[in-house]
């Protein structure tokens, strides 16, 4: 799964196989990290966007 | 007493109704587990697998199920790649059967590898030539991206989506949700297909041995192909069980009838595909083998399977639900929608226990014999186990999620109709905007 695996190899195998599995975790990855991120920043703006006209 | 969860503008039975059924449903999963403990604890002698069935009734019901499932990434592909707005009406519930079918699928494996401590194994060390790492691989990736689909619909719960972080993050991940459904259908097509490869490499094995495309054999197509065209068809026949159960129409029937007809034609054009491999196998491989059809459907002592089964799997479940399926008469009227629909899911059930279990009961030594194999009730314990574990996910989520888009619409509460009223409007003007955002935003 990973190169510091005793068992891999650099061939085309590893390759396609393995470039296939890290494109999609990594699609995944970014995508959630994404959406939390986004979701936190909005979340902290609509918070102080009330608070601001608390104020008001 | 749990009113507050339920989505508004919609009616669900009494809480003690629903616990009593719960609880019916939660002693078939008690007995399941139970049996699965035991696999567990005492390993597979618990089981009547031996050394000519290492794949067994387990295997059968992984293969059925996750072509069954396959309705979530192709109605997801359809509506999210594709771009087909009627779906939207659907997709939740493709989603939350394509999680259920993922995550039993997931836990029959967990119960068939018999040492789950090792499970990690086939990720750590993973074998890049083989094609049972490959369906590993995808299936447990795939399974987070249903994951990620399923999410926001827990999200939309009616005491959950107050919570401002959660509101924001449903409608985030529904904004990008065309990535994770692109993701998905990549990853799908690689597995289903991988699970017909499997079988399509064995060249010990001619009755399941096909030629095939570089690595790829004709049944790593013909798997991805059979699963895209029957998946919708086993969302449609859920949605109809749920419609019986409840009492209530939940999807309207132009959505329904939509997917009956790209599902009848995926179904038509995949059998047309399945014929010509058939013969293919039967007049040029097999016999290039040294064999010939008759021995793969004969009636020696010990064998069950005759040409009854290719009859069974090739017409009955697939050319006659896909004619019935194509033509508008089938689509509309309700009985010949039932019947095609159920054919379809009989079909590629068949398609699958004969490319699991009548290919391992075939002898391949001369002097061999048919091997005979019947589960113990370890394993049929273990199988029945998803369908109440489906059940209940079902119920839970039907009772407390916005599941159904239309259901407001199709049954509206007295009192209530003005506000349904706008709901339509709102869905109009969502539609003429395009906006990917889900129905169930505007419908709860």
């Amino acid at each position: 799964m990973f190169p510091f695996a005793f068992e891999w190899i650099w061939d085309m195998g590893h390759y396609v196989f393995h470039g296939g599995l890290w494109y999609a975790l990594s699609i995944i990855g970014a995508g959630m990290t994404y959406c939390i991120g986004k979701a936190a920043y909005d979340t902290l703006i609509q918070e102080k966007g009330s608070h601001e006209d608390e104020h008001h | 007493m749990d009113s507050d969860l339920i989505p508004k503008g919609v009616q669900r039975c009494s809480l003690g109704k629903f616990l009593l059924w719960i609880s019916a449903c939660g002693f078939v999963l008690a007995i399941g587990v139970y049996a699965m403990i035991l696999c567990w604890l005492k390993g597979l002698n618990q089981t009547n697998m031996n050394d000519a069935y290492g794949f067994a009734l387990w295997i059968w019901a992984d293969l059925a199920i996750i072509a069954l499932g396959g309705g979530a990434f192709f109605t997801g592909f359809l509506r999210y790649i594709i771009g087909i707005k009627e779906l939207k009406n659907i997709i939740n519930y493709a989603v939350l059967i394509g999680f259920i079918c993922y995550s039993s699928a997931l836990l029959i494996l967990a119960i068939d590898i018999g040492q789950p401590l090792r499970g990690w194994f086939i990720f750590w060390h993973a074998n890049v030539h083989s094609m049972l790492t490959e369906v590993a691989f995808c299936l447990t990736v795939y399974f987070a991206v249903l994951t990620i689909e399923y999410i926001p619909l827990v999200l939309e719960n009616r005491k959950i989506d107050k919570i401002p972080f959660f509101h924001n993050l449903s409608h985030n991940m529904h904004e990008i949700m065309a990535v994770f459904a692109a993701t998905g259908a990549f990853l799908s097509f690689f597995h289903q297909g991988s699970l017909g490869g499997v079988a399509g490499v064995l060249f010990g094995r001619p009755f399941g041995f096909r030629e095939g495309i570089l690595i790829w054999p004709w049944t790593f197509f013909l798997f991805t192909w059979s699963a895209a065209a029957v998946g919708p068809c086993f969302t449609i026949l859920i949605t109809k069980i749920t419609e019986k159960v409840t009492r209530k129409k939940l999807v309207k029937d132009n959505v329904i009838e939509l997917l009956a007809k790209i599902s009848g034609w995926m179904l038509l054009t995949y059998i047309i595909a399945k014929l010509i491999d058939t013969y293919y196998w039967a007049f040029h491989t097999a016999p290039g083998m040294g064999l010939t059809l008759a021995q793969f459907y004969t009636s020696d002592p010990g064998s069950v399977y005759g040409y009854w089964i290719l009859f069974l799997e090739v017409v009955i479940g697939g050319i006659v639900p896909a004619l019935i399926l194509v033509t508008k008469f089938g689509r509309t009227n309700k009985i010949a929608l039932w019947i095609a629909i159920t054919l379809a899911c009989i079909g590629i059930c068949t398609n699958r226990w004969v490319m699991v279990l009548q290919l391992l009961a075939m002898p391949v030594m001369t002097f061999q014999s048919w091997f005979t194999y019947f589960p113990s009730w370890q394993e049929i314990a273990t199988t029945i186990l998803p369908v109440a574990y489906g059940a209940i996910l079902i119920s839970i989520s039907y009772r407390y999620l916005p599941i159904f888009p239309q259901e407001r619409e199709l049954n509206p509460i007295p009192g209530e109709e003005a506000e349904v009223e706008t709901v339509e409007k709102e869905e109009k003007k969502e539609l003429a905007t395009g906006d990917l955002s889900p129905a169930t935003e505007t419908a709860t």
